[in-house]
């Protein structure tokens, strides 16, 4: 599975919905995603997509987005 | 003996920027003068704590020294590859005790006991323990001494925030910005200087200390006279007026630290948000004193549930934010020091978030039924306001004075 598939399929857990179609909505500023769904998310991405993305690596500018979320999982994965 | 203590007064003002002239030509034209920022630095630290408050400027010699110690025998720690969790705690345990020996010592009937702590002391423990918690994230891999120490004792922001984060720091202090970035910089840090100067030293003086006695006085009168609860309506007065007090004399001192930071090249966060537009308490707590409130998501209620959902300890979702809240919370209050009204004004705030919480997924699933329009948002705004100045009340310590007659 890729790492797009894999974060759209988490992040559609956590919030209910499929975000394919709202790729650059920013996530937090419409509610969708709070400081525990995070949490769940950073949990999850270490389960299934293999990468360890301590709390003191997430800051919300870089996250925001679901392909924001996309490229840190990528770039996370290729350090 | 000289004794300034920051922005005062317009005599500060004046000598700070007399001080941060050659820094700003040097910004300026690009470069970062960090020798001279240093000598302005100390030389700010050691007007503040000159004179009367000289015991407190040797406990933070003492306390800089401490913490250096801390974080670089962790930092020791960590690069030699090891990590266990017992060694983070003991480090974190460590960079919080003397914050702890100064919230305790109020209670120990000592006069010796007053002279401990120092102006500051609270801000500086954000930083330091948030430190050794990204060294153990490896978020931070080495700690540079010097901009550590520059970090800690940058004095602006030194007296009370707002808090800064190392890495965002450091990235700025590496560097001086490029001048059209810089000239911005001098232009909000001037809008934020003048909009300190209204908001603390006018709208907050006229609320604080023209208004706020007067009220004080009238609510303990007719509070004895009406017995009970004590309750009157020049309580509800003191309610507004020390909430309006509070917002814009915090407010306007985190616009000066701001603002004189960007004169410095250092963009320090800001602390406020127009918090009383908030339509509810969690959206007051991304508006209200931001740097604190984000320190706490970030290091104590993420991490707090990311170690209870990793290891399981608490299986339903929503059990574990309400958990989470208060003892977000409760620390919070703890933090602004042992007296109940600042505890109670955490689990206020805590029990008033989870219920936002419940509210909002009610909401989320009946959608359709629940109206919205700009009666419903103006509501909710009167509403949290009115949520957040009791909380207030509960704060200002004066229902301990009006029931107790101490405070």
């Amino acid at each position: 599975m890729d790492t797009k598939q894999a974060v759209l399929d988490i992040l559609n857990e956590l919030t209910g919905e499929d975000l394919s179609d709202q790729m650059d909505e920013n996530i937090f500023e419409n509610g969708l995603l709070d400081s525990m769904a995070t949490v769940q998310m950073l949990l999850e991405l270490q389960d299934k997509c293999d990468v360890t993305a301590p709390v003191s690596e997430f800051h919300r500018e870089d996250w925001d987005t679901p392909n924001k979320i996309i490229a840190k999982v990528e770039s996370l994965r290729n350090e | 003996m000289i004794n300034i203590q920051p922005y005062s007064n317009p005599r500060y003002f004046v000598i700070l920027f007399i001080a941060l002239l050659p820094l700003i030509i040097g910004l300026y034209h690009g470069r970062r003068f960090k020798a001279y920022e240093a000598f302005v630095s100390l030389l700010f630290l050691f007007l503040m704590f000159n004179g009367k408050d000289w015991i407190q400027g040797v406990q933070l010699i003492g306390y800089i020294i401490f913490q250096f110690l801390v974080t670089f025998a962790y930092q020791k720690y960590v690069n030699s590859g090891k990590n266990k969790t017992s060694v983070f705690c003991l480090a974190v345990i460590l960079a919080i005790l003397p914050l702890a020996a100064v919230k305790i010592a109020p209670l120990v009937p000592n006069k010796a006991a007053d002279l401990i702590g120092f102006f500051g002391i609270s801000y500086l423990t954000f930083k330091t323990v948030q430190v050794i918690m990204e060294l153990r994230d490896k978020t931070i891999k080495k700690v540079d001494p010097i901009t550590y120490a520059r970090f800690l004792l940058f004095f602006p922001t030194i007296s009370s925030g707002p808090i800064d984060r190392y890495r965002r720091f450091k990235e700025d202090y590496d560097k001086a910005p490029e001048r059209d970035k810089y000239i911005e910089n001098l232009k909000f840090g001037t809008r934020y200087i003048f909009q300190g100067f209204l908001y603390k030293f006018i709208i907050g003086y006229v609320f604080g200390t023209l208004w706020l006695p007067q009220l004080a006085k009238d609510a303990l009168f007719y509070g004895q006279a009406n017995g009970g609860l004590r309750l009157s309506w020049a309580l509800l007065g003191y309610m507004y007026c020390y909430s309006m007090y509070l917002f814009f004399d915090f407010a306007g001192y985190s616009l000066f630290a701001v603002g004189t930071s960007y004169f410095m090249g250092i963009r320090t966060p800001m602390n406020f948000n127009k918090p009383f537009i908030s339509q509810n308490i969690k959206d007051f707590w991304n508006r209200w004193h931001m740097t604190l409130s984000f320190w706490f998501r970030d290091f104590i209620f993420m991490r707090f549930t990311f170690f209870a959902m990793k290891h399981k300890l608490v299986k339903n979702r929503i059990r574990l934010s309400q958990l989470a809240y208060f003892v977000d919370f409760l620390i919070m209050g703890f933090w602004h020091g042992l007296t109940w009204y600042y505890i109670v004004y955490g689990i206020f705030h805590a029990t008033a978030i989870i219920i936002n919480d419940i509210w909002l997924r009610f909401k989320r699933k009946h959608q359709k039924q629940i109206p919205h329009n700009q009666f419903t948002k103006w509501f909710a705004i009167f509403l949290t306001f009115n949520v957040v100045c009791f909380s207030f009340l509960i704060f200002s310590g004066f229902l301990s004075t009006l029931w107790f007659g101490w405070k």
